[in-house]
């Protein structure tokens, strides 16, 4: 089995949780949020990881690569509030072992 | 007054399949839906998308189930009540319920089914500090009426098909369309975008992008909007209009529902999944997305057995002390509302010489 990653991720609240992500069961970084129930349900993920509805939006804080946007995260971004530079969608994200360390703050719900 | 035997509260997958399981056991349903059309999510979100772990099929398009389910129930003959949102909710002496839709639509029904999936879809609004102000005043988010276009200027605001469709649809009706978009890029049926750069060329379209809406201006009704826009210089303009159309989609939201003294956990009614779906108001039961229980699955799949699960409890309310068992449809054919009647084929018995 491979080795879980590391995650600090800052809730809606501003409460940072430090958590642990397994990067063998192809979860993305919405699923994690999820699983550890850092947002309630319905109020994320709510097109099911489509990128249909920015639901998961979270903004990048540390310097992590991850993967380029592609065009239908980048065509949601253009639609969704509260959008900056280092916004992304966080069922867009799939986590791997190279995104050890990774911090992300989820964005306001709208 | 909509009267019916069961009244069901979404017109998603789950409570298209209860119409046909409602059916069987000689239960008549009526459903009421926010959407203008039958489907839930499958239809307004993602019909273009596949769906890979329906039984029996290894792959189905979103929109396709819809109209497969709709097919399925039609010999039941559901009634709807589209692009209305159940509101309000009296229980009445005879322990009847009556529900009324926020455009003053009664129906009344013995059971309440609500397969509400995550909500009524509401549209979103964008960030505007004055916007609320200018509701129905010049802002509107949903197109109900185009005729109130006419001859009028309008910007419409999204980059989706909506805000497509509607530039392509009023640059006829308006005196003037202008379409602006945080992007230079549209997200759309090819045919919309290209309609639109045709309608552009033709001077009948103002396309402002990469571009936003930041404040709207008037004193009682809209009279104009302020414009930023980013392309090699930022700068701020204003653009006369008499309305403002923002077109950023649906989401969903609860709603009213979450009033009706159902308990509510995790922005989900909470059910008897021992049993049969029933909430804490006994007659209101709560299937599909919209409801949990310890170890809920939102799946399109579990909604149906839940939905199968509920009609047999709703004949008790509905016909109480009355024997029934369940029946196969292969043994007893599907008898539809409107006379028709499916049915195996008989086993052929000849004798071989």
């Amino acid at each position: 089995m491979e080795q879980d990653i590391n995650i600090t991720i800052t809730d809606r609240e501003g409460a940072i949780h430090k958590i642990q992500a397994p990067t063998d069961m192809a979860m993305n970084l919405m699923e994690v949020v999820r699983s550890y129930e850092l947002a309630p349900e319905g109020t994320i993920g709510v097109c099911g990881g489509m990128a249909m509805c920015a639901s998961c939006q979270c903004y990048v804080l540390s310097k992590t690569e991850l993967p380029e946007m592609q065009d239908d995260e980048e065509a949601m971004l253009s639609e969704a509030f509260y959008v900056k530079d280092n916004s992304r969608l966080g069922c867009q994200i799939q986590i791997t072992p190279e995104m050890e360390g990774l911090e992300v703050e989820l964005a306001p719900e709208s | 007054m909509i009267t019916t035997d069961i009244l069901i509260i979404g017109a998603g997958p789950t409570g298209l399949f209860t119409v046909f399981e409602a059916g069987l056991l000689k239960l008549k349903c009526h459903l009421i839906d926010a959407l203008p059309q039958p489907g839930g999510q499958c239809s307004e979100i993602y019909p273009k998308k596949p769906i890979y772990d329906i039984p029996a099929y290894p792959e189905i398009l979103a929109g396709d189930l819809t109209e497969k389910l709709l097919e399925q129930c039609k010999q039941f003959e559901p009634g709807f009540t589209l692009g209305e949102r159940a509101e309000t909710i009296e229980k009445q002496e005879d322990g009847s319920f009556i529900v009324t839709t926020n455009k003053g639509t009664k129906h009344q029904a013995p059971v309440i089914a609500i397969a509400g999936g995550l909500g009524s879809f509401e549209p979103r609004k964008p960030l505007i500090h004055n916007i609320t102000d200018f509701e129905d005043k010049g802002v509107e988010y949903i197109i109900k009426d185009p005729e109130i276009y006419r001859n009028k200027k309008v910007v419409i605001a999204g980059g989706g098909d909506s805000a497509l469709d509607w530039s392509i649809f009023l640059s006829d009706v308006a005196s003037e369309v202008t379409l602006i978009h945080r992007r230079n890029e549209f997200r759309g049926h090819l045919d919309s975008v290209e309609k639109v750069q045709e309608l552009k060329n033709a001077g009948k379209i103002n396309l402002v992008t990469p571009a936003e809406v930041v404040g709207i201006l008037g004193d009682d009704k809209v009279s104009g909007v302020v414009v930023k826009q980013a392309e090699h210089i930022e700068k701020e303009f204003e653009i006369e209009t008499d309305h403002f159309i923002p077109l950023f989609g649906l989401s969903p939201k609860l709603g009213p529902i979450a009033n009706w003294g159902l308990e509510i956990e995790k922005n989900a009614i909470k059910v008897n999944n021992s049993l049969d779906y029933q909430t804490n108001i006994p007659g209101i039961y709560a299937i599909g997305d919209v409801n949990t229980y310890p170890g809920k699955l939102k799946l399109i799949l579990c909604g149906f057995h839940e939905a199968t699960l509920m009609c047999q409890s709703a004949y008790q309310i509905i016909n109480p002390g009355k024997r029934y068992v369940m029946k196969y449809t292969t043994v007893a054919g599907v008898d539809g509302f409107d006379g028709t009647r499916k049915e195996a084929p008989k086993a052929v018995v000849k004798k071989i010489e």
